[in-house]
Parts: C-alpha cells; sequence; structure tokens
C-alpha cells in the first residue's frame, strides 16, 4: 500500500459571525490522499469546499476558527500549531494554497523573480541571490515557463501566464500537498488547459506529492483528479474514483450534480438534465437530520429525523444516505 | 437579511428539461425577426481604438434560440449592448423585422424596447434594491400599457407571472429581491419577461453566476418561454456545452467577428473554424477523451 | 430601511458623536430661555475672570445674618498676608537669626500650611525697641523699621476686634453701620450680583452667553455652507456622471480648476473683494459652500459611473424610463449614504472655514451677531492670548469648534462603518 502524505482526520472548523454565533462550514471531514494521487472536491457554493482548503492549510484568521480534529502531513501532526510556526515551517514548504485570484495577488511593482527570493526568505533559508536565480531559472523551463519571465513585472504577463507563475513560485520549495482553489475558474479555456497540463506534470516529476483541486466545473475534475470527493453542507456525502462518481453516483446529491453536465460532445442534446430544487441550509442552524433530505426526492419522513453515517463501502467509496447502495441503484434504474 | 434564511417560495417540481419544439425545425424559413449587416463598433479611449466589434453579419429568426459563444473579449458584451439599443454601431445598420432599426429619438427607443428586452447575468446588480418585488413587476405590467388595469387583475397577472417560473406571487409581495437566491432572482427576471412578452429575448449569461444543479430550472423556464410565446432567444455564453444544449444556431465570436455559424449540431461537432475546433477541443468532457499531451507549455511565450 | 437606521444608532462611534452633537445643540436651542441675556451687551470693561460678582454696595446694604465659620479669622490673616509679606517676615527672621543667632528657621516657607508656625516665630521675635535698636542689615533705615511696623499691627490686629464702620451719605444725612466679622449676606437677597462662568471678553460681554450665540450661528454657518455645498456637488456629480460626454468634460474642467487653485486663497480673496460691509453671515456661508463642492462632486461623479454600468440601470432604460427618473430612483438612493456622509463632512468643514476666515479678520460684518471665529479674532486682538493672560475668552471657543468637528467626524466614520461593509470588523 501506498504512502499516505495527507491524513485528515475528523477536521472541524468554524466562522464566527459578526453576532456571535457559530457556523460549522466543515463539519467532522477525514480524508486521506495517498503519494501521486490527486482528489477532487466538488459541490454548489456554500458547500464547504473552499473553507476546507482553508481549513486543510493549518492556518485560521479571524473569522475562521480550528476547532478539533487532526491534520497530518507526511506523519506530521500540523492540527494546533501556533500560526506563526505554520508559516514558517508548513506553508510552502509541506502545502502550497493556490486560490482562484492567485495571478492577480502579485505586486504589481515588483519583479517575478524577486517574488522567489522572498519566498526563500521567509522560509529562512540561506541561498545567494545567484543560486536563487539559477534554482528559479532551473524550475522555470522544467515547467515549460519562459525564464523572461522572471524578469519582467506579473502585469505584463497574460492571464494564464500569471496564474502558472503563481503556481511555479508556491510550488519552489516542492511542497507535499498542493490546495489548488479554483485555479482556473477566472481564465478562457486554452489557459486553463495549459495550467491543468502544467499542475499534471509536477505531479508527474514528483514535484508535489499529492494534490487537492477544487472546482465547481465537475467535467474537469473528471479529468484532473484520480479521486472525487463531493461536499454538501460541510460534510462529506460521497467519495470514489473520479470514474465511479461521474457514471455511477450513489448518493441523490451526487447524482444531480452529475446530471447537469453540459460538454460539446455528441449525445449531449439528448442528456436528461436535471436540477437539485432549494437552496442549501442554513449551517448556523444545521438540520436535525440528513442535511440534504430538505431538497432530496427521495426523502422519507425518517431522513429529516436520523442523520446518516459515512459508511464504507470499500475500494476506497464512501457515502452518506439512510439507503442502502442497492436500494439506491434500483431507484435510480427504474427513473431512467 | 441572508437568503437561506427566508426560504420564500418552495421551489420547483420540474426537474427535467423539455424541449417541446421539434429539436430540428429549419428556422430559415421563419421570417426574420433580427438581423445586421456590417455591424461594427469601435471605441476610442485617448489615442487607443479599440474594434470590439468588426462587422459582422447575422440573421436572427423568428422563434428561434440563438447562441453567442465568446470567450471573455470577444465583443460578445458590446454586441449585447448593440443588439438591445444600449449602444449606436459605428458602423452598419441592424434591422428589426425586415426594417431599418431607428432608435434616433427617445420615443423610438421606447417603442423598440417594447420589442427586446434582456435578463443580465448577475441577478443581484440586475435589481434595484429599493423596490419591492411588486413594483419590479407592475412596472411591467404599466409598460404594458395595463397602467389602467383593476388591482386585481394585475394581482392576477403577476401571479400568473411568477407561478409561469414557480414562485408563489403572495409570498414575494412586499419582500425586497435580494431576500431571494441568485437563482430565484434570474426566475422572477424571467417572470418580468413573461410579463413584457417582448419580440426578442437577449440572455446575457443568465446561469454563469448560478449553480450547475439550479442551472437546468433557469435554462427550462427559458425554454417554455420560447415554446410557449414563440420569443426569438438570443443566448450569450462563454459556454460552448451549454450553448450546444439549447440552442437551434450557434454564432461563435472570436476578437469581434462571427468565424463560424450555423446549426448547432454541425458547428459543435464538425467544426471548421481553427478557432471553434481548438475551442471544443480545450474544454474538457466526459465521454471523449481531453487529451492533454497536444497542450505545448511553451506556447505563447 | 429601519434596520439600517437601526445599525446606524449601534454604532459607537456615531452614537458618541451623535450625543456630543446633540447636546451642543440643545444648549444653542435652550439657553437663550433660561438667560435672556443680550449676547453682545457690554457688562463692564475688560476681561473679568470667571467667577460670581457681588455689588460691594448693595452687599452693605443688605441684611447681614450672624454666620461663625471656625477658620473665618486664619482664613482672613491668610488673605492679608500676601507672599510678599510673609517674604518680608522670613527675611527679617533670617536677619536676625545672622546677626544673633537664637531664631529657628526650621520648617519655615511662604506656604499657608506653615502660616501659623512663621507668625508665632514673628511674635516671639519681633520687638520694636529691639529692632530700632540692632539695626539689622536690610532693616537699618527709618523707612524699612516702620514697614516691619506696619506688618506687625495688620498680624496682630487682623486677630483683634473685628469690626468696621461704613457711613454713608454725606453731612446730616449720614447712616454709620457697623460690620462685624461674622456678618454674612446671602448673595441672592444682594439686588445686584452676577456668576460669569466664562467671564467677560475685553468689551465686558458675558462670555458664555456669547459664546452659546456664537456657536448657533456658526451652526447655521456651516449648515448653509454644508447644503450649498452638497447640493452644488451632487448636481455637478451626477449630470457628469450619468450623461457623459460634452457635459461630463466641461464640468470637470471647472471642477479641475477650482482644484487647482487653492480653495482657501480663493476664499480670502473673494471674501476681501466683497467688503466687510457686505459680508452677513449667509452671504459668507454662502461663498464657503460655492468653493467647497468640488470635492463632493468629483466622488459623486466617480460613484454615478461605476453605477451607472450596473444592469439594473440598463434594465430601467430598457423599460422606457426617463433620464430623470433613472436618476433619482435608480441613482440616488444608492448614494444617498454617501451623500449624506459627505454633507455632515462639509458642515464640519463648513464651520472650520468660517474660524479660519474670521481669525484672519475676514469674516461677517461685527456688528449684528458673534460667531466662533469673531470670537476667536476678538480675543487675538485684545490680546487675550498673551498680555491679559484671559484663557476663558478663546479656549472655551476652540473646545467648542474641536468638539462640533470632533462629533461631526465621529458620527462620519460611524456612518461609514455602518454602510461601507469592508470596513466592518
Amino acid at each position: 500500500m501506498a504512502k499516505k502524505i495527507l491524513e485528515v482526520h475528523q477536521l472541524t472548523t468554524k466562522y464566527i459571525t459578526r453576532q456571535g454565533e457559530d457556523v460549522y462550514s466543515v463539519d467532522h471531514v477525514s480524508l486521506d490522499i495517498e503519494e501521486g494521487k490527486s482528489l477532487g472536491i466538488a459541490g454548489e457554493s456554500g458547500c464547504g469546499k473552499s473553507t476546507l482548503a482553508l481549513s486543510l492549510m493549518g492556518y485560521y484568521f479571524a473569522p475562521l476558527h480550528y476547532t478539533s480534529g487532526e491534520i497530518i502531513v507526511d506523519g506530521k501532526n500540523i492540527s494546533g500549531l501556533d500560526p506563526d510556526t505554520v508559516r514558517k515551517t508548513v506553508l510552502g514548504s509541506e502545502i502550497a494554497y493556490i486560490p482562484q485570484a492567485a495571478m492577480n495577488a502579485m505586486n504589481p511593482t515588483r519583479k517575478v523573480g524577486k517574488f522567489i527570493e522572498d519566498v526563500m526568505q521567509a522560509h529562512e533559508i540561506k541561498m545567494t541571490k545567484k543560486e536563487i536565480r539559477d534554482m528559479a531559472e532551473e524550475r522555470f523551463a522544467l515547467l515549460g515557463l519562459p525564464t523572461e519571465a522572471l524578469d519582467k513585472h506579473s502585469v505584463e504577463l497574460s492571464g494564464g501566464m500569471r496564474q502558472r507563475v503563481v503556481i511555479a513560485i508556491s510550488t519552489i520549495l516542492n511542497p507535499k500537498v498542493l490546495i489548488a482553489d479554483e485555479p482556473s475558474s477566472a481564465l478562457d479555456v486554452t489557459s486553463q488547459k495549459m495550467v491543468i497540463k502544467m499542475m499534471k506534470d509536477m505531479m508527474a516529476k514528483g514535484l508535489v506529492k499529492s494534490m487537492i483541486f477544487i472546482t465547481h466545473e465537475l467535467p474537469l475534475l473528471y479529468n484532473v483528479t484520480d479521486d472525487i470527493m463531493v461536499m454538501y453542507a460541510g460534510q462529506i456525502v460521497e467519495r470514489g474514483s473520479a470514474h465511479e462518481m461521474v457514471f455511477d453516483p450513489i448518493h441523490p446529491y451526487s447524482r444531480g450534480l452529475m446530471r447537469s453536465i453540459l460538454v460539446p460532445e455528441e449525445g449531449t442534446r439528448d442528456v436528461k438534465l436535471t436540477a437539485i430544487p432549494g437552496t442549501p441550509p442554513n449551517l448556523k442552524h444545521p438540520p436535525a437530520g440528513c442535511r440534504f433530505a430538505d431538497r432530496c426526492r427521495y426523502a422519507t419522513p425518517a431522513c429529516k429525523v436520523v442523520a446518516p453515517p459515512l459508511l464504507d463501502i470499500g475500494g476506497g467509496r464512501t457515502y452518506r444516505c439512510s439507503f442502502s447502495v442497492d436500494q439506491l441503484r434500483e431507484v435510480y434504474q427504474n427513473e431512467d | 437579511m441572508k437568503t437561506e434564511e427566508i426560504a420564500v417560495a418552495r421551489e420547483d417540481t420540474r426537474e427535467s428539461v423539455t424541449f417541446g419544439a421539434d429539436r430540428n425545425k429549419d428556422f430559415s424559413k421563419e421570417p426574420l425577426c433580427l438581423s445586421g449587416r456590417g455591424v461594427t463598433r469601435v471605441f476610442h479611449t485617448g489615442k487607443t481604438t479599440t474594434v470590439a466589434v468588426d462587422h459582422v453579419d447575422f440573421d436572427f429568426h423568428h422563434g428561434e434560440l440563438i447562441s453567442i459563444v465568446g470567450e471573455s473579449g470577444s465583443g460578445k458584451t458590446t454586441l449585447s449592448k448593440m443588439l438591445l439599443g444600449l449602444l449606436e454601431p459605428t458602423e452598419g445598420q441592424i434591422f428589426f423585422h425586415g426594417q431599418p432599426r431607428d432608435i434616433s429619438t427617445n420615443a423610438k427607443k421606447k417603442e423598440y424596447w417594447k420589442g427586446i428586452q434582456a435578463i443580465f447575468q448577475d441577478p443581484f446588480s440586475s435589481y434595484n434594491v429599493f423596490h419591492k418585488i411588486d413594483s419590479v413587476l407592475l412596472d411591467c405590467i404599466n409598460m404594458r400599457g395595463g397602467k389602467s388595469l383593476p388591482r386585481e387583475k394585475k394581482v392576477e397577472m403577476m401571479t400568473e407571472a411568477c407561478s409561469f417560473v414557480n414562485l408563489k406571487f403572495a409570498e414575494l409581495t412586499n419582500k425586497y429581491p435580494f431576500e431571494l437566491s441568485g437563482g430565484q432572482m434570474q426566475r422572477l427576471m424571467i417572470a418580468r419577461i413573461f410579463l413584457l412578452k417582448p419580440d426578442i429575448l437577449l440572455a446575457d449569461e443568465p446561469t454563469s453566476m448560478i449553480d450547475a444543479c439550479s442551472r437546468a430550472t433557469i435554462l427550462d423556464m427559458l425554454l417554455n418561454l420560447r415554446n410557449e410565446t414563440g420569443m426569438t432567444v438570443i443566448f450569450i455564453t462563454h459556454d460552448i456545452g451549454l450553448a450546444y444544449y439549447i440552442s437551434d444556431s450557434v454564432y461563435i465570436m472570436e476578437h469581434g467577428k462571427f468565424v463560424e455559424s450555423g446549426k448547432a449540431d454541425k458547428v459543435i461537432l464538425e467544426p471548421q473554424a481553427p478557432y471553434t475546433k481548438r475551442l471544443i477541443s480545450d474544454v474538457p468532457k466526459i465521454h471523449e477523451p481531453w487529451d492533454l499531451s497536444t497542450v505545448d507549455l511553451t506556447a505563447g511565450n | 430601511m429601519k434596520s439600517t437606521l437601526r445599525n446606524v444608532f449601534h454604532s459607537p462611534r456615531f452614537l458618541v458623536g451623535f450625543i456630543i452633537f446633540s447636546i451642543i445643540l440643545l444648549t444653542v436651542l435652550i439657553y437663550p430661555y433660561f438667560i435672556p441675556r443680550d449676547p453682545l451687551q457690554s457688562l463692564g470693561k475688560g476681561f473679568l475672570s470667571p467667577g460670581t460678582y457681588v455689588s460691594v454696595y448693595d452687599a452693605n446694604n443688605t441684611d447681614p445674618y450672624r454666620v461663625e465659620l471656625p477658620e473665618a479669622d486664619a482664613k482672613r490673616l491668610e488673605a492679608s498676608l500676601p507672599a510678599s509679606d510673609r517674604v518680608t517676615m522670613i527675611e527679617f527672621l533670617t536677619a536676625k537669626n545672622e546677626a544673633k543667632g537664637d531664631v529657628d528657621l526650621t520648617g519655615i516657607d511662604v506656604s499657608d500650611e506653615n502660616l501659623d508656625a512663621l507668625i508665632e516665630l514673628w511674635r516671639s521675635n519681633y520687638d520694636e525697641q529691639d529692632v530700632r535698636k540692632s539695626k539689622y542689615p536690610g532693616f537699618s533705615t527709618m523707612a524699612q523699621r516702620n514697614g516691619l511696623k506696619r506688618l506687625d499691627r495688620k498680624i496682630n490686629g487682623s486677630s483683634a476686634g473685628l469690626v468696621m464702620t461704613v457711613t454713608r451719605g454725606e453731612g446730616e444725612d449720614a447712616v454709620t453701620t457697623t460690620v462685624n466679622g461674622s456678618d454674612y449676606v446671602k448673595v441672592s437677597e444682594v439686588s445686584n450680583a452676577i456668576t460669569l462662568p466664562l467671564g467677560t471678553d475685553n468689551f465686558g460681554r458675558d462670555t458664555l452667553t456669547e459664546l452659546v450665540k456664537a456657536t448657533g450661528v456658526s451652526l447655521i454657518i456651516g449648515l448653509i455652507a454644508g447644503t450649498v455645498a452638497t447640493l452644488l456637488g451632487l448636481t455637478v456629480g451626477l449630470l457628469a456622471g450619468y450623461v457623459g460626454g460634452w457635459l461630463d468634460d466641461t464640468l470637470m474642467f471647472i471642477a479641475n480648476l477650482f482644484t487647482v487653485i487653492p480653495g482657501f486663497v480663493l476664499l480670502i480673496l473673494i471674501y476681501f473683494s466683497i467688503g466687510q460691509a457686505a459680508r452677513g453671515i449667509t452671504t459668507c456661508a454662502l461663498v464657503i459652500g460655492c468653493t467647497s463642492w468640488v470635492w463632493t462632486a468629483r466622488s459623486v461623479r466617480s460613484q454615478v459611473i461605476s453605477l451607472r454600468n450596473r444592469d439594473h440601470v440598463n434594465l430601467s432604460k430598457l423599460s422606457g424610463h426617463s433620464l430623470f427618473r433613472i436618476i433619482t430612483t435608480d441613482i440616488l438612493p444608492y448614494i444617498a449614504s454617501y451623500v449624506v456622509m459627505a454633507f455632515i463632512l462639509q458642515v464640519s468643514s463648513g464651520i472650520l472655514a468660517e474660524a479660519q476666515l474670521s481669525l484672519l479678520g475676514l469674516g461677517p460684518r461685527t456688528t449684528e451677531l458673534p460667531t466662533l471665529g469673531l470670537m476667536m479674532n476678538w480675543a487675538k486682538l485684545f490680546g487675550a492670548y498673551t498680555s491679559s493672560n484671559a484663557w476663558w475668552a478663546y479656549f472655551p471657543v476652540i473646545l467648542v469648534i474641536a468638539l462640533i468637528s470632533f462629533s461631526l467626524n465621529l458620527m462620519n466614520t460611524g456612518l461609514d462603518q455602518v454602510f461601507n461593509p469592508t470596513l466592518r470588523d
């Protein structure tokens, strides 16, 4: 069995609102990623996928607060460390995080190469400017980025190039886990493909050992990651391999998501597109039973009372529903 | 104030898109609704001149659902503003029902806007936050000349429009639009169109800010609207998969020009223009492989 | 709207500013009903320090009460022996000590606490005969010795029977009354007494009454100036921002002209050219308003430009609404909170501008009404800052100006916090 790079046990984090209420937007989430594997996280907006990404870094700032659980990166527990230690010893070197707007986060008055020097300085790595420059050039060449970009200001680069440069800088210390939150959503499809290609190259070349990829675009997730995890209202509702999740989803919510996929290929016009009615529950007062029950077309009165546990059905698949897999499959079959 | 706290209307029960009309209907026999010849828009900022839309020709037929697909910066937003009459073309002519469009005076503009209406991308900025939902809908009735109708008749019309988009008018009175969810707000926009009954509806990325799982509902309603009223729908989007799914004809736009246009099946499944080919191949797919090996990372360096 | 109002009053900053401002405003409104005195009436001559002034004549004419205060004598002694006398006493004792060496001067100084010990020492050491004989250095001349004699009488005399006779009238009509050390009159029974909490200014005018009136006038000036500036700025900003094109260019050209010429210099020039005779309160306020609309116009314009492209404005256009209706219903409500905030700041800066100009002697003509700036100007002209050391003539004015602009700015930041979500913590 391959080595586990990232293990998360029952991680719970909360937002504290201005009114002082607790909102548990990541609620007892457990997951693990093996070396060389990638995990995709899907869900509609407000389901907690971006908060999970933030929470996984172990670096919390108001209004997000750590509550309980463990984050173990390559055998090292990073949960509950003080923010300064996390910033110096975890971020960048163990875990790298790329938010959607990363490409706009670069100070426009400084040259790209300067940011790499900053990374080294922040991690107290003793290297001369020449050494840093050589290393940066080597890394840029390896990732297919022009080395001239190091001498440019970020505004001189195109959006796609800027995003790739940011990713290259963030991973210069070869972090074990790369967390990318919608890294390509703001880009056109051609640049998106290049960003994805570079990230996959980084995985293949071992520059990063594992990757968590968050997006609401399911076709993209299907093509990028090995596994897909679906989140709903702060909880994991289903996890499985990308292929299983897209073609054989178990949970009614996952099924609803997969049935909203539209791609420009033959047969799309014959797809029976479905909608999930309603909106996600307010996490200030989460429902007592199954959190999806209010929007689920198969929900029984019992579903609204009893919260189903996350069931492991082997082969790396888990789902959270009161019905058995067979029951659900039968219902789905009758529908089609 | 939070949208989740106020579950205003129970959402719809309809879950799948029904096409109703024949998907392969030939619209070229239908009369022309909106067309353009050599439509161009140039912007001058300081000394730089930008050609946002560059001599485009188009023929939109009555009852057709047309998609204009383009990436950001392709000029599709400028084109949509020209179609709506919010901008005048610097060159070329737009024809409305076969006649050259004349919107030189305010009265003529008002008349034109009875025939064309729009739904915009961001439901949150589409409403005046100081106006209640009732006044949004009442305004539409007044615009259609229903100002003197009795109150009961107006309520009846508003209730009908809301139930068309699966909202309950009784629960919406005295509420502000921002108390609804994004999907509900966008559906209220469709209810507005239902009341206005224009000949042409221009939908500018109406689903791009909406979660994919609520998207089907909006699309369903747009299609219903088209089927029931015979409205021409111009759908502007950057999502080629979505465009393929709902439209009869597709116009692909690049750098202010239409590089390819035609029946949806033909354009998407047998693309001719290099740009269309690239666009389609770059979109991640499910059944067909998404080939990353052909990506040249050094391209454009 | 209701919840916004509630939020506004939940903001501590706004609340503090609002309370301070309300207190000032209430004082201005209510004060004249309690003290209906003409604020510019002269009550005396020169600066009178704060305190209660009792007519001596009337005090003598008032029926006395007998009151025995335990420390009365000591206090009188203290009051009658000023520091200069005490210094003389110590000098004499020191001189005697140097000549004879028999005076213990430890613990002796000029303070009130040690006055008893000093007097005791004096009594045991001063002897008229001895002084004449010994000719202590510094007290050898006749005049110096007489000085000591007078001092000794003062010390001993004040503790002897305290009786004073007062004679009113002349000749045969003269009435002589005796005033005892323990005779007291009630201030309220004295026919003429006045309390001046802040003293008087150089013209002998009650500073407090004048200050309250001046605050009211200055607030009116600020209000007029703020209203004019906000209305002008709002109109220009809305038109330039929404209509755009040549109108925008023209209006912004004018606004730029106003920006390049320093506002204060412009104000001074305008004020000077109007001439003092024509400078009434309203004129002053209008001129201030007309020179400070520029930045309101600029920021309203930039807000309108960003609103102009919002979809709800486009939809309003598509609904065939008129320009006027779009501006009033689709644009104005969105910037209303901003305009209120700008108005508050304009009022504050209007008051400050008036104060600055008046201090320079360019304020409204001085005959009818006081303003805060004029009060400062008078205090400056008659040396309250320097020679007279009359702090009461200028310090309260400065405090009121500071409080008004502090409270207005506090309200502004409070509103900003409520209306601008990015500033919320």
